[in-house]
């Protein structure tokens, strides 16, 4: 039982799925401007990720491997689509906002990654939880960054006003730039810094290390 | 037509800013050379399967487009997402066997790159935006070609960049996938100038 819960906690932090093993990101960093899409992609993502995984798991051992990959994008794909018209139908303001973001969770690199790496492997119940700890560690680091750029780059949060903003008599001048794709580049950079500082057995190696005055006085 | 060539390439940047195919963009570029092949294979999918989705769309999805056979009322646009993926692989799949038969050269020097391109989201995205903004056919022609471009323009300086990263002194935390984020964000950075400088 221990190890079932595992499953669903470690891809919190310990091997989040954006931070570490870098899948996922394309979505994230799109749908970011604000808290309410951010949610909304979270939700969906996770919804996807936790059914598509499920039915993977369910159907694992009936699934010949050569036509594995099509068998699997079929059912992410199908999912996707009731999600996208499930969204039209009734959230048709959040669906325009998204765009084509709902869309491409078919190619979101973290659907299909837990499929291969976990649930074409695993029995029904670990596939669920691994699939909504993905799911919910997707939604933790998408949800951090939609925060910072919403409370910096319009001062609200979820569309109610934090930060007063000076055309409202306050002293909150907006940072249009939070707005604008770079600085989403910049928020999970320093994100993945903050993450590696607190755990630093997720560092990488660098391939060549500077020696410092001393040591190439002796060597 | 040149205002959206140009702007396909440089202001509307797939990887930089619509952060299309970022995974990939990431985690191949580690090498110049390895990045170029990529950046080529990109540019010969996107440049095909954009105008071959437009005409796939057009063609049998979107509401009406089964009026010649008296059925005037079906609307199969909800399956774009499927065949648009089944047409990108099926082309992928044709384009290697046609490289490998004709063009060994290319075909050797694509590698596995080539596959690779099936399952990026610049190019479903990239087919996407084509239904969104409704281009007509000549227009899918320039978008899939320039965006190709400019998605290879990007990750071939970025590996560029990243190469000479390797002997600068980086923060332990930093290292890697941190110090590769902020380049990516610096280099949006400048990108964006091109939208913000009045170009059409």
């Amino acid at each position: 039982m221990k190890q079932a819960y595992a499953h669903l906690t470690d891809p919190l932090i310990k091997a989040n799925p954006i931070t570490l093993h870098i899948l996922g990101i394309c979505s994230a960093l799109a749908v970011t401007t604000s808290v309410s899409t951010a949610l909304t992609m979270s939700a969906a993502l996770t919804v996807v990720l936790v059914l598509s995984s499920a039915m993977i798991s369910a159907i694992r051992h009936h699934m010949p491997t050569a036509i594995r990959l099509i068998v699997q994008i079929t059912i992410i794909a199908s999912l996707v689509i009731v999600m996208d018209l499930f969204l039209k139908a009734f959230a048709f303001e959040m669906s325009k906002r998204l765009s084509i973001f709902v869309g491409l969770i078919v190619t979101n690199c973290l659907v299909l990654g837990r499929a291969e790496a976990f649930a074409r492997r695993n029995p029904v119940w670990p596939s669920v939880l691994d699939a909504l700890g993905n799911g919910l560690g997707y939604s933790i680091i998408l949800l951090t960054v939609g925060t910072i750029r919403e409370l910096f780059g319009v001062g609200t949060l979820l569309g109610y006003e934090i930060l007063p903003l000076v055309e409202n008599g306050g002293w909150f001048r907006p940072m249009h730039v939070m707005l604008l794709a770079p600085s989403a580049f910049f928020i999970v950079g320093f994100l993945v810094w903050v993450i590696r500082s607190l755990r630093p057995e997720q560092a990488e190696t660098p391939e060549f290390r500077i020696l410092s005055h001393d040591e190439t006085a002796q060597s | 037509m040149s205002d959206l060539f140009l702007s396909s390439i440089f202001e509307q940047n797939l990887a930089l800013s619509f952060f299309l195919g970022i995974c990939t963009f990431l985690a191949v570029s580690q090498k110049f050379e390895t990045a170029f092949g990529l950046g080529i294979a990109m540019i010969v999918v996107q440049a095909i399967s954009v105008p071959l989705n437009h005409l796939i769309y057009q063609g049998l999805l979107v509401e009406g487009a089964w009026a010649w056979a008296g059925l005037p009322e079906i609307d199969l646009s909800f399956l774009k997402l499927l065949s648009f993926i089944a047409v990108i692989a099926a082309m992928v799949q044709i384009l290697e066997m046609l490289l490998n038969r004709f063009v060994p050269a290319l075909y050797y020097a694509l590698g596995i790159y080539l596959p690779l391109v099936t399952v990026n989201c610049a190019i479903l995205g990239g087919s996407l935006f084509m239904v969104e903004r409704q281009y007509s056919f000549g227009e899918s022609v320039v978008y899939g070609f320039g965006s190709g471009i400019g998605w290879a323009l990007a990750i071939v300086t970025f590996a560029a960049i990243r190469e000479r990263l390797k002997y600068s002194d980086i923060p332990a935390g930093l290292q890697g996938l941190g110090m590769a984020f902020v380049v990516t964000g610096l280099m949006s950075l400048g990108f964006s100038a091109f939208a913000a400088g009045g170009a059409p």
